[in-house]
């Protein structure tokens, strides 16, 4: 789940790390006053999520208060994954006389954190694609707290001169423990600036919390103001999507989900995890064009497969569904088979026709085999491969 | 032979009367796994299945040998049954529960190395020796784990679950077989990766190839890719990469928590170049994979 800039920057100073004095916008003229009261020049941010985006599309600079005020209203139309943005920061940029970029991540062949530095501002991982002999790497644990040493070392190692060491190592060293402490997968400080008095400065800065780490962050994220259903996802959910979440919620047994809609016309009610990534591109390297990813795993229920083929059934263009997955250990065939029976009929109809094919080989099976007969729909085992099945979907449904 | 685990290979269930513990217990048992004890604190003294419940682990391991531990307690509790389990001496640990926040991960992980024991997974369902040994939930009931499973040469490691059934059976259809099967995990951090486990197969005389599942996210593969470039392994490896749409949806996750596309080394393009840099076959076509072992082996004399 990624937080605004300006959020992370609320995390940062609330560890005694210095941040540029700064206000958030929401309307046009608010920007005119932030850029009066803080003295323009002025760096305006609009607070995106922005997955996959580049910085310089939602970064600009303002030199007077009216020039902030027309900024901030380019900035607030921008699109982010079907949402506005949610204001603008709006920033006075310190004079720094150096700086340096930083990353906290996770490192999952080391399984250890790690933090990564480069002498120079920008993303560090672009930084080290460019030229890796730029770029400091150092583990950390998460098992022993954290030790200022470690920052030292790397302080050192990205070049800060000696009397500058104690107050760089003492900023690194809480941005370190900050991004344990907060469940983070990611913090970024794109510039760390030194100051002319020798302080540090985080003057751009981006980071995500780790979805499962929520439910034990609930007062850092009440204290930002950030709601238990605000996901943060990169697009906001279609109501298709928010129906089939409202489905997998309503019914403990099994999960249904997540699922996302495509403009195909192939309806998918499809294994979840592994099998429903490879299913997914099974249908696509035949040349089929998904209507939805849909996982459905776990043990579901009639009703939830039921319910889940329906709505599938309901999008516009989804005249057939493929109902597949991988051989199945806890997931019951027969009781998948059931429900997307049960859906079809509901939705007025018939098994045989609107069904192209089933494959969910395994627990169950002989019980599902049964009840497909008796609907007349085409079945297969496990002697079919994904891809084969996927394929026997794509010819019967068309592309 | 095999790896990870063998026939006498006796293990405990922590978390044993989770409703899916006591249905991979009873599978286990019908399967021929020897599990020795069961530990739910609060429920000590009860039984599952004839396997006695204790409140600690400490319990069991003060009466006998405990070869391993499965995993299966809610995420908020794992990394303590982790550390206890570590702590009473336990060498291998596989751990099911899915969702465990990175930090507790890399926490246990780190734990488990310092006192020489092993961690698969998280959010994996563990290991198997077709017809000796199941340790986890892998393959679902006894008489189904039977198809899909068969004693033979391939060694195989994924990141799903699911897909290691899958994968399994279709090498089993394909008169392969499998050494040993391992779901490794789907999580950004888990215990044991690609690159950590092929010595073990390479040590294993019933291994004569291997065969990995993977998924975008990570870098897992670049470092299987290095460790094939860097050691001359008799073992031929077929790969295949699922989720190859991801591509076109940068940070949107599927499947499970580590599948994400973020930066360039988790995408599947990255991983399939790589991969074939190294001399990794790697399947288009899910359904090509017990071909290209078969071709693979000819290939390489055996």
């Amino acid at each position: 789940m990624r937080f605004y800039e300006s959020e992370t920057k609320k995390l940062i100073a609330r560890h005694g790390v210095g941040v540029p004095k700064s206000g958030v916008a929401r309307t046009p003229a608010d920007a005119e006053r932030l850029a009066g009261e803080l003295g323009a020049p002025v760096v305006l941010k609009a607070q995106m999520l922005a997955y996959g985006k580049a910085r310089s599309d939602t970064v600009r600079t303002a030199a007077t208060p009216a020039d902030a005020a027309k900024v901030a209203a380019e900035l607030l139309a921008l699109d982010d994954g079907g949402r506005k943005p949610a204001g603008v920061l709006v920033e006075k940029r310190p004079a720094a006389t150096g700086e340096w970029s930083l990353a906290f991540t996770y490192d999952g062949t080391a399984k250890k954190p790690v933090m990564i530095g480069a002498a120079e501002p920008g993303n560090v991982e672009d930084i080290a694609d460019r030229d890796p002999s730029k770029v400091v790497r150092r583990h950390f644990s998460a098992l022993v707290p954290f030790s200022d040493y470690l920052a030292k070392e790397m302080v050192v190692a990205l070049g800060a001169k000696s009397p500058d060491v104690p107050k760089m190592t003492a900023a690194v060293s809480r941005l370190a423990q900050l991004f344990l402490r907060y469940d983070l997968t990611q913090l970024d400080v794109f510039s760390l600036g030194r100051l002319e008095d020798g302080s540090f400065v985080a003057i751009d800065a981006r980071s995500d919390m780790e979805v499962e780490g929520r439910p034990r962050q609930k007062a850092i994220l009440a204290e930002l103001g950030i709601a238990e259903d605000d996901r943060r996802l990169v697009r906001e959910p279609t109501p298709f999507e928010i129906e089939a979440a409202k489905i997998d919620a309503e019914d403990p047994r099994g999960v249904a989900g997540p699922v996302v809609e495509f403009d195909g016309n192939i309806g998918l009610v499809i294994g979840a995890g592994g099998g429903s990534l490879t299913l997914t591109d099974a249908v696509r390297r035949v040349g089929g064009r998904p209507a939805n990813y849909a996982a459905l795993g776990g043990n579901p229920s009639v009703r939830k497969a039921q319910r889940l083929t329906k709505l599938i059934l309901s999008k516009p263009g989804v005249k057939q569904i493929a109902v597949m997955s991988n051989v199945v250990s806890n997931t019951r065939a027969d009781l998948v088979a059931r429900g997307v029976i049960k859906g079809v009929i509901e939705a007025g109809l018939d098994p045989a026709k609107t069904i192209a094919i089933f494959r969910v080989p395994g627990a169950w099976e002989a019980d599902a085999a049964k009840i497909l007969e008796k609907y007349g729909v085409e079945y297969c085992d496990r002697t079919v491969s994904i891809s084969e099945a996927a394929k026997r979907a794509v010819d019967k449904i068309g592309r | 032979m095999g790896v990870l685990v063998h026939e006498n290979f006796e293990f405990i269930v922590q978390g044993i009367t989770g409703r899916e513990a006591l249905n991979f217990t009873r599978e286990c048992l019908q399967y021929g796994s020897k599990i020795v004890g069961g530990v739910t604190p609060g429920r000590g003294g009860r039984e599952v299945y004839g396997v006695p419940v204790y409140d600690t682990v400490r319990e069991i391991t003060a009466k006998r040998k405990v070869d391993g531990s499965v995993i299966t307690v809610p995420a908020a509790f794992a990394a303590d049954a982790a550390l206890e389990a570590i702590d009473a001496g336990i060498k291998l640990l596989v751990i099911i529960t899915e969702g465990i926040p990175r930090r507790d991960a890399s926490m246990l992980i780190e734990y488990a190395t310092l006192h020489g024991a092993r961690v698969i997974g998280p959010n994996c369902l563990g290991v198997i020796i077709p017809d000796v040994c199941r340790f986890g939930s892998l393959g679902g009931p006894a008489v189904d784990c039977r198809k899909a499973f068969k004693p033979g040469i391939v060694g195989v490691m994924s990141r799903s679950g699911g897909m290691t059934t899958e994968i399994c059976n279709a090498l089993s259809a394909a008169g392969l077989g499998e050494s040993t099967a391992i779901s490794v995990g789907g999580d950004p951090v888990i215990g044991s990766t690609y690159s950590e486990l092929m010595p073990l197969f390479e040590a294993d005389p019933a291994t004569k190839a291997v065969v990995i599942y993977s998924e975008p996210g990570g870098s897992s593969e670049a470092e299987l890719a290095r460790w094939a470039k860097e050691n001359e392994s008799r073992l031929p490896i077929v790969a295949f990469v699922a989720g190859r749409f991801m591509d076109e949806m940068p940070g949107m996750s599927f499947g499970h928590a580590g599948t994400v596309v973020d930066k360039k080394v988790d995408s599947p393009a990255d991983k399939i170049r790589r991969m074939r840099e190294a001399g990794i076959s790697v399947a288009d076509d899910i359904g090509d994979i017990p071909r290209l072992v078969k071709e693979r082996l000819a290939g390489a004399g055996a």
